[in-house]
């Protein structure tokens, strides 16, 4: 098999809050690896350490308060990214791995002309001239499918819609073409013709381009038709690991099996959804203070005495090759409880 | 026969000046046509789903009916009262049968003040409970959108996105309305507490018989809550039926352009998907013709489109469609 393009290990992410309530631990163990050319869904519900896994691979985590800790581990092209020095770092990020932030407003200057902000990363990390760097960075937005690249080239983000602010969020992170692009929620801020056309966009560019994407999301449906392999996160740990097609035809850890349930869905019959939608009841934790045992338990309808005190480490689900589907439960060790359950 | 309906919206128009450019400079634009000419019934105890891209005017839709932004033309009724011409204290009594819960549950709390006192405040407005009274009518509130007691005490930023939703919709229900305007109350909330909330809605309109105006973007979301659908586009109604023909059928090619950029949480789910190209246009300056007719994916698309604007009508029986081709949907 090839080697990982992305390897990450045991990544513990910590955060001291102010109010001396503790230490947040937002990413507390994290494993995963990403292919060359892949797509690799992250899912989750808000506050399980998706922004903050995806921060910490380009060291961008504020510290203080946030802080790796030692014995953590992440590795891109063959490289330990958690000891580069900072030199090499800068060459490393927007470059070779680029990243599309979860707020589209927020992470555009609004003093910048957007064609001033996408040739910053060529005049940076190709030392092309001014000149040169516009014309790249007209190219870029013909290429995200901007209409009239050559006058939007000078537009300030203000003068755009969300969709279009996000389309040039992706010529930006492109404009080097890198190997791993993460999108951070990419689309949840835009409607939903919209955000076919964004998936498609990525879709299309990564076919082109061959680079690997790492797509977080909270929503299963977009992972369902972009994603090679999904990894699902929950209380800053990965519960469950799996191709996807695999993960939506054998959703083995309770908290995915919820999340795929309460997704709202159209192709059923109008007679059949009418009435209540499935819910996880409850809600997840503060990072201050997870809960023992089994992290999902309190929300978990198979808990039983064992998940409140033993906590689960990831294992092999049955049938699957060793390492393509893992899955953070007891129940894996302990099938017949499945079975029980109402 | 079907019930008379609660809340009947007829021609309702709504312009807004139009903006200057950047610091004030520049030409003024052209004015903004927000909502052109929109009309619904909902029968008391129904949910009307009003669907479209933002923009098209789905807030400025619910917030005229309530009169919290005065219409420019149109009648609206709610259980035969006339609201547009209404004023002073009759006003003030009507507004106590509307309520309505915004998107935004960060935006649309008081951060300086308590559940409790969020709560309490309309009751003193409509002069319906004070002191121990209103302490024991919020406990139950909070009790009915599922929120422990003990969160009156809490201040906005203690709480989740989910639970301030439950807030607000437990504001809206403090002076006991008939009738809500739901503005996409679940649309910034993850998968599984969105399903709380639309759960949670689907209980309080059944125990309280109330009816509901449901606005989302998503059409998926208003399936699961809603009798019947309007879509709307560029300020029109471009489709409306009940939710069944809608789904089973859409007439009008707007309609299935929305249902096919759903994401489908299955992977094998090999679907044709339309990707409609370029964005909704600006309402300053709506095409002529169908307004659609530039992102129109419908291969019968032709020069009447772009020159005749199609009215909405009774293409099958309760569905109403504007497209010239709604007999030969896509
Ligand atoms: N600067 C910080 N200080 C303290 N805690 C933080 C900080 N940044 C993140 N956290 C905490 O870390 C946890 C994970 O946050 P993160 O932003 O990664 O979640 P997420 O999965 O991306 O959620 P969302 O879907 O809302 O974007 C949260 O509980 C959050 O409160
Ligand atoms: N107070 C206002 N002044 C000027 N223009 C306005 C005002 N409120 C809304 N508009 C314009 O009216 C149109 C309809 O806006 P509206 O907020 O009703 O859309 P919407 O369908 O609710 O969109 P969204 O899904 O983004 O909430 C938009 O073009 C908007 O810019
Ligand atoms: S370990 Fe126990 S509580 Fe945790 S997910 Fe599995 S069954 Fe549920
Ligand atoms: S009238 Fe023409 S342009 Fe408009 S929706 Fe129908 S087919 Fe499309
Ligand atoms: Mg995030
Ligand atoms: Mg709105």
């Amino acid at each position: 098999m090839t080697e990982p393009l992305l390897r990450v290990r045991d990544l513990k992410t910590y955060f001291v809050t102010e109010q001396g309530s503790g230490t947040a631990r937002a990413v507390d163990g994290v494993s995963f690896d990403v292919y060359p050319g892949e797509t690799l869904g992250v899912v989750g519900e808000s506050g399980c350490g998706k922004t903050v896994t995806s921060l910490s691979i380009l060291r961008l985590i504020p510290e203080p308060p946030g802080h790796i800790r030692p014995g953590s581990f992440i590795e891109f092209e063959g490289r330990n990214l958690l000891t580069l020095a900072p030199k090499e770092l800068r060459a490393v990020r927007g470059n070779r791995i680029a990243m599309i932030f979860q707020e589209p407003m927020t992470s555009l200057n609004p003093v910048f002309t957007v064609g001033h902000q996408i040739a910053e990363a060529a005049i940076v990390h190709q030392s092309l001239s001014r000149r040169a760097a516009r014309a790249r960075a007209i190219e870029m937005l013909t290429l995200v499918g901007i209409p009239d690249p050559g006058e939007r080239v000078d537009h300030y983000p203000h003068q755009m819609s969300g969709g279009m602010r996000q389309r040039v969020m992706i010529a930006m992170a492109l404009i080097c073409h890198p190997q791993l692009l993460i999108a951070d929620e990419p689309t949840t801020a835009l409607d939903v013709t919209i955000q076919a056309q964004i998936l498609e966009l990525l879709d299309r560019l990564q076919r082109e381009l061959g680079m690997a994407v790492m797509l977080i999301t909270h929503d299963l449906g977009v992972v369902a038709g972009s994603a090679d392999r999904v990894v699902v996160m929950y209380a800053g740990q990965v519960v469950e690991q799996a191709s996807t097609g695999e993960l939506f035809a054998r959703p083995l850890h309770p908290y995915t099996e919820g999340l795929l349930a309460s997704v709202p869905r159209l192709d059923t019959r109008v007679s059949q959804v009418r009435g209540r939608l499935h819910s996880i009841p409850g809600q997840v934790p503060a990072a201050t203070s997870w809960p023992a045992g089994c992290r999902f338990h309190p929300r978990c309808p198979y808990a039983w005495d064992r998940c409140a005190v033993e906590e689960p480490p990831l294992l092999d689900s049955a049938g699957a090759e060793a390492g393509t589907h893992t899955v953070r439960c007891w129940l894996l060790t302990e099938p017949e409880r499945r079975e029980r359950h109402p | 026969m079907t019930p008379a309906p609660l809340v009947q919206v007829d021609g309702l128009v709504k312009r807004f000046p139009g903006e200057r450019g950047l610091f004030g400079l520049g030409r003024a634009r052209r004015t903004v046509r927000a909502v052109d000419g929109v009309s619904f019934a909902i029968a008391a105890g129904q949910t009307l789903g009003l669907v479209g891209e933002s923009g098209c005017g789905k807030s400025t839709v619910g917030r005229t009916i309530l009169r919290l932004i005065e219409p420019d033309a149109g009648r609206v009724t709610l259980g035969g009262a006339d609201v547009v011409a209404l004023g002073g204290r009759e006003l003030r009594a009507l507004r106590r049968r509307m309520q309505i819960v915004f998107q935004d549950p960060y935006g649309s709390l008081n951060p300086r003040m308590t559940v409790q006192q969020t709560l309490a405040e309309p009751l003193a407005i409509h002069r319906l409970a004070t002191g121990l009274e209103a302490k024991r009518r919020v406990a139950a509130l909070l009790d009915e959108v599922g929120l422990d007691p003990a969160f009156a005490a809490a201040y906005p930023h203690e709480l989740s996105g989910g639970q301030r939703q439950r807030v607000g919709i437990a504001r809206a229900l403090s002076v006991e309305p008939q009738f809500l305007v739901l503005d996409e109350p679940v649309s910034a909330l993850d998968v599984s507490v969105q399903a709380q909330v639309l759960n949670l809605l689907a209980d309080l309109q059944r125990k309280r018989r109330l009816t509901y105006l449901f606005i989302a973007h998503d059409l998926a979301v208003v399936k699961h809550i809603a009798d019947d659908v309007a879509v709307m586009y560029l300020g029109k109604i471009v489709e409306r039926a009940p939710a069944t023909g809608l789904y089973a059928g859409p007439r009008h090619p707007y309609t299935t352009s929305l249902l096919s950029a759903v994401p489908v949480p299955d992977p094998k789910a090999q679907r044709q998907r339309i990707v409609l190209q370029g964005e909704v246009p600006s309402p300053a300056s709506p095409p002529a013709g169908c307004p659609f007719h530039p992102r129109c994916p419908h291969p019968r698309k032709n020069e009447r489109c772009r020159t005749e604007p199609p009215a909405l009508r009774e293409v099958a029986t309760g569905q109403f469609a504007a497209c010239h081709f709604a007999e030969q949907p896509m």
